[in-house]
C-alpha cells in the first residue's frame, strides 16, 4: 500500500517540480531580462491562441495521468480482498475499541499478524472519527449510524500510530493509538491468551437473547426471512429494489427494519435502536455473516471457502 | 476630452475624504469609497484577532506537549481562527474593500448601483462581527470551522449557535456585495466600456459576485439547519435523530470549496492590475485571462465532494468529483502561465506592489500545484486531515489571496489616501511576508505527509523540530503584517502628497484625482481605449512628462 501511493507521490513531486521551476525560471529571467531601461518600451503582444491551447491542453494531459494514476491507488486501497481477517472497530469519545473476530478484545492497541491483509469494518458511537495510519497510508473516516470499511496488510513487524483525523471535541489529539504488527507465531501465541470466544459466538448468544430467532427461523418458516446464507447476496424488497444484504444492511434491519423490508415478508419488525450496543451489534453482523459461510471470514479456514459468486464490490461496501 | 488631471490641482481639493466631516458623516455615508473605509478598518481590526489566535496556535505547538492552554482553549483557537480569517476577514478583504472603492471607479461610474445597500451589507458585516465578539468573549466556540455534524449538533458544549447565526448574518452582507457589483458591471458602464475593455480586476470581481449569490445562500440555510438541529433537536444531520451527517458536509462544502474562489479570484484581479502596469504592457491573452475566472467560478461549483474522499462516500462518486477537481485546476494553470508570458519583452519595475505580486505568483504556483497532491484520489487517503491540506490552503489563502490583497492595497494606497507610502519599507514588508511564510508553511507539507493531523493540540515527539521551525516563520510574518499597518498609518500624516497617477496606470480610477471626489469624475468618461493601453500611456509620457489621458 506504502509504496503504490509513494510512488503516486512522488510523480507528483516530480511533475510539479518541473512545472515550479519552468514558471520560476521564466518569472526570474523575464524580470532580470526585461527590466525597465530608459528608453526601451515595452513591446505590447496581444496573446496567442496556439500558445493558450498548448498550455491548457498539455497540463490537462497530465493531469487526467495523474487522475488515472490515483484512482488506481485509491480503488486498490478501497477494495478489502476477500479472504481478509476481520476488526471490528468502534470509536468513541476518545477511545478506540477493537474487537477481533475471534473474540479478543482491545482499546487503542490493535495486534495484527504480518502480511496478512486486514479489513476493518468501523463505525462510531457518537461524533465522526478518522481511523489513520501514517505509515500504512491508510484512512478512513468513522461515521456514527453506519459502518465504513478499511483494510490494509502490513508488511513489517512493528508499533505504528494510530491517529484519529476527524476532529472530535476536547481529548481528539490524545485518540492515538498503535497498531502492533507480528510474526505470524508470535501472534498465535497473543491470540491464544484469554479470548471470550468468537465474535459469532456471542452474537449467536444475543441473537437467542433477543428472541430474533422466533421469527428468522433457520426452516424459513418465521415470519421474518431465513438468514441463513444471505450474507454478501443479492436481497430483492417489498419495493422492488434490489439490495446486497452486506454489513451495513443487516446493521440497517436491525435499527431501522421498515426501511428496507424483504419481499413477501410484512414490516412487522420491531425496531431494536436504543437497545443494542455497538458492540452487540458488530457480534450480531458477525453472528448472520457466520450463517453464509462462504462469506465469512473469521475462520480460518475460510480462505479455501468455494469461491463465491457474489456482486461486485461497491462503495466501501465489499460482499 | 478634459479631466480631472489637466486642471490646476487648488492646495486641498474638494475628495472624499475631506467633504464632510463628523463621525455620522461615515457612518451614515453612502459614498463606496467612504464605505469600503469603513470595511478596511473593520476587517484589518478582524485579521488581527485572528491573527492573534494564529499566534497562539503557534506557541502552543512549539512543544509537543499540551502546555500553554488547555485542550478545549486550543480547540476554540483553532476553530475561532479559522472562522474570524475566513468569514470576517478573507471573505469581505479584496471585495469589500477593494472592490467596494474600485469597482465604481474601473467602469467609470459615480457609485454602485445600489449606494443604500452597499451601506446595509456593512452594517450586516457588523452586525454579525459583534455576534462573533459577543461569542468569542463569553465563551467561544470549538467545532472546528467546519461545524461538522453530530458534532456541532448534538456533542459540543460551546455556542454553536451563535457563531453559527453571526456566519449567517455575515453571509448576507457578502450576498449583497455580490449583488451590487454584478448590476453595477452590467448596467454602469460608462460610455465606450465595453465588456472587452474592462480592467481584468473587474473580470474577476463579476465571477467572485456570482459565487457570492448563488454559493452563500447554500452555507447560510446549511447553519440554519444546524442551528435547527441542535436547539430544536430536528433529525437533519445526527444519525441517532434518523438524519445523515454526510448530508451536512455535501452542504457545507457546497458552499466552502466556491469560497476559496471568493477569496483567490478578486486576488488573481489585483495581481493582475499589478503585472500589467509594473510591466508596462497589455495582458497576454486578454480573453483567456477573463473567461478564466468565469471558469473557475463554474467549476467551482461542481468539485465540492473533493473534501471528502474518506468521509465515506461511494468510489464512483470520488472518482467524479477528482476528474472535476483537475478540471478546475487548468484555469488556474492557464493565468498562470499568462501573467508570466506577460513578462516578456515587458519593461519591468520593481515597485513594492510588483513585489507583493511575484510573491503572489510563486506562492500561488505552489498552492496550486499542491492542489493536485489532494485531488489525486490515492494521495488524498493519506494526507487529507494532515497538515498537509493545512499548508495548502494557506499557500492559496494566505500565500495566494493576502498577498494579492497587500499588494493592492500598495498599489491603491496613493489613491484611497492621497498620501505616498514609504517604498523601501514597503518593499522590505513584502520580502519580510515572502519569507516568513514559506518558513511558517513549507514545513507543514512535510509534517503532513509524515502524518501529523491537524486540529492536534499535542503531537509524537518526533515532529518537534518542523514545528519549530514553522512557529519561527510564524513570528516573522507576523512583523511582515505589523509593517504595513504602520506604515500606511504614519502615511495618512506624514506621507508625502500622491499625484493623481503615481504609476502612470491605465484605468479610469487613476483619471480621476488622488484622492477622488465624492462622484469620482468632475465629468462622465467617455473611454475609447483597450484596457492597459501602456504603450499610448508610456509613448505620452517620454513626449510630455506628465500623465494625461487622452
Amino acid at each position: 500500500m506504502a509504496g503504490n501511493v509513494d510512488a503516486l507521490f512522488i510523480f507528483l513531486l516530480i511533475v510539479s517540480g518541473m512545472m515550479t521551476l519552468l514558471v520560476f525560471s521564466a518569472v526570474v529571467y523575464f524580470a532580470a531580462r526585461y527590466r525597465y531601461r530608459r528608453g526601451v518600451p515595452a513591446e505590447q503582444i496581444e496573446g496567442s491562441i496556439p500558445l493558450e491551447l498548448t498550455w491548457s491542453i498539455i497540463p490537462l494531459g497530465v493531469f487526467m495521468v495523474i487522475f488515472a494514476w490515483g484512482a488506481v491507488v485509491y480503488f486498490k486501497g478501497r477494495t478489502p480482498p476477500r479472504d481478509s481477517t476481520e476488526v471490528y472497530v468502534v470509536a468513541k469519545q476518545w477511545m478506540w475499541k477493537l474487537e477481533h473476530a475471534e473474540g479478543q478484545r482491545e482499546i487503542n492497541e490493535l495486534h495484527v499478524p504480518v502480511n496478512r491483509d486486514v479489513k476493518l469494518i468501523m463505525t462510531s458511537q457518537d461524533v465522526i472519527h478518522s481511523f489513520f495510519v501514517p505509515d500504512f497510508r491508510m484512512k478512513q473516516d468513522v461515521v456514527p449510524g453506519r459502518y465504513t470499511v478499511a483494510w490494509f496488510r502490513a508488511t513489517k513487524p512493528g508499533t505504528y500510530h494510530l491517529f484519529c483525523t476527524q476532529y472530535c471535541g476536547t481529548q481528539h489529539s490524545s485518540m492515538i493509538g498503535s497498531i502492533i504488527v507480528m510474526e505470524p507465531a508470535q501472534y498465535e501465541a497473543w491470540m491464544s491468551g484469554g479470548s471470550p470466544g468468537p465474535l459469532s459466538a456471542s452474537g449467536e448468544k444475543i441473537f437467542a437473547e433477543l428472541g430474533c430467532a422466533t421469527c428468522h427461523r433457520a426452516d424459513a418458516q418465521g415470519s421474518g426471512p431465513s438468514l441463513q446464507g444471505i450474507f454478501g447476496r443479492p436481497v430483492l424488497l417489498a419495493d422492488g429494489r434490489t439490495v446486497t444484504a452486506d454489513e451495513n444492511y443487516i446493521r440497517e434491519s436491525i435499527l431501522d427494519p421498515g426501511s428496507k423490508v424483504v419481499s413477501g415478508f410484512k414490516p412487522v419488525m420491531p425496531t431494536f435502536q436504543g437497545l443494542v450496543s455497538e458492540e452487540q451489534l458488530n457480534a450480531l453482523v458477525a453472528y448472520v455473516k457466520s450463517l453464509s459461510p462462504g462469506a465469512e471470514a473469521a475462520t480460518k479456514t475460510s480462505a479455501m471457502a468455494a469461491p463465491q459468486s457474489g456482486p461486485q464490490a461497491r462503495g466501501n461496501q465489499v460482499q | 476630452m478634459s479631466m480631472a488631471t489637466t486642471t490646476v490641482q487648488p492646495v486641498e481639493r474638494e475628495n472624499y475624504l475631506n467633504k464632510h466631516y463628523g463621525v455620522g458623516s461615515w457612518l451614515f455615508t453612502t459614498d463606496h469609497k467612504r464605505i469600503a473605509l469603513l470595511y478596511l478598518i473593520s476587517i484589518t481590526f478582524f485579521f488581527f484577532i485572528g491573527g492573534f489566535f494564529a499566534l497562539l496556535i503557534r506557541l502552543e505547538l512549539l512543544t509537543p506537549a499540551g502546555d500553554l492552554v488547555q485542550a478545549d482553549t486550543y480547540n476554540k483557537l483553532f476553530t475561532m481562527h479559522g472562522q474570524v480569517m475566513i468569514f470576517f476577514f478573507l471573505i469581505p478583504s479584496i471585495p469589500a474593500v477593494l472592490g467596494n472603492f474600485l469597482v465604481p471607479m474601473m467602469v467609470g461610474a459615480k457609485d454602485l448601483a445600489f449606494p443604500r445597500i452597499n451601506l446595509l451589507s456593512w452594517y450586516l458585516y457588523i452586525i454579525a462581527g459583534i455576534m462573533m465578539l459577543h461569542c468569542m468573549l463569553t465563551g467561544g466556540v470549538d467545532t472546528g470551522w467546519t461545524f461538522y455534524t453530530p458534532f456541532s449538533t448534538a456533542f459540543s458544549n460551546t455556542k454553536v449557535i451563535e457563531a453559527g447565526l453571526a456566519i449567517f448574518v455575515s453571509g448576507f452582507s457578502s450576498i449583497l456585495t455580490g449583488l451590487n457589483f454584478v448590476v453595477t458591471i452590467h448596467r454602469m458602464r460608462a460610455p465606450g466600456m465595453t465588456w472587452s475593455r474592462l480592467p481584468l480586476f473587474i473580470w474577476a470581481h463579476y465571477a467572485t459576485s456570482i459565487i457570492q449569490i448563488l454559493g452563500t445562500p447554500v452555507i447560510a440555510i446549511t447553519l440554519v439547519l444546524v442551528v435547527a438541529e441542535r436547539a430544536l433537536h430536528l433529525g437533519i444531520f445526527d444519525p441517532k435523530l434518523g438524519g445523515d451527517p454526510l448530508l451536512f458536509q455535501h452542504l457545507f462544502w457546497f458552499y466552502s470549496h466556491p469560497a476559496v474562489y471568493i477569496m483567490i479570484l478578486p486576488s488573481m484581479g489585483v495581481v493582475t492590475e499589478i503585472i500589467a502596469c509594473f510591466s508596462r504592457k497589455r495582458i497576454f491573452g486578454y480573453t483567456f485571462v477573463a473567461l478564466s475566472s468565469i471558469a473557475i467560478a463554474v467549476f467551482g461549483f461542481l468539485v465540492w465532494a473533493h473534501h471528502m474522499f474518506v468521509a465515506g462516500i461511494s468510489v464512483y462518486a470520488a472518482l467524479v468529483f477528482s476528474l472535476l477537481s483537475y478540471a478546475v485546476a487548468v484555469p488556474s494553470a492557464v493565468k498562470v502561465f499568462n501573467w508570466t508570458a506577460t513578462l516578456y519583452k515587458g519593461s519591468i519595475h520593481y515597485d513594492a506592489p510588483m513585489l507583493y505580486a511575484f510573491g503572489f505568483l510563486g506562492l500561488f504556483t505552489m498552492g496550486g500545484l499542491t492542489g493536485l497532491f489532494l485531488s489525486a484520489l490515492g494521495v488524498d487517503v493519506h494526507v487529507h486531515d494532515t497538515y498537509f491540506v493545512i499548508a495548502h490552503f494557506h499557500y492559496i489563502m494566505v500565500g495566494g489571496a493576502l498577498m494579492g490583497y497587500l499588494g493592492g492595497m500598495h498599489f491603491w494606497w496613493p489613491k484611497i489616501s492621497g498620501k505616498l507610502y514609504p517604498e523601501g519599507w514597503a518593499r522590505l514588508a513584502a520580502l519580510i511576508v515572502f519569507i516568513g511564510f514559506n518558513l511558517t508553511f513549507f514545513p507543514q507539507f512535510i509534517l503532513g505527509y509524515l502524518g501529523m493531523p491537524r486540529r492536534y493540540y499535542q503531537y509524537p515527539p518526533e515532529f518537534q523540530v518542523l514545528n519549530v521551525l514553522s512557529t519561527a516563520g510564524a513570528t516573522v510574518l507576523a512583523v511582515g503584517y505589523l509593517l504595513p499597518m504602520i506604515y500606511f498609518l504614519w502615511s495618512m500624516r506624514y506621507g508625502k502628497p500622491a499625484p493623481d497617477n503615481p504609476w502612470n496606470a491605465a484605468g479610469l480610477e487613476w483619471k480621476t484625482s488622488s484622492p477622488p471626489p465624492t462622484f469620482n469624475f468632475d465629468e462622465e468618461p467617455v473611454v475609447t481605449w483597450e484596457a492597459y493601453n501602456y504603450d499610448e500611456l508610456d509613448a505620452q509620457t517620454n513626449k510630455e512628462e506628465v500623465p494625461v489621458a487622452r
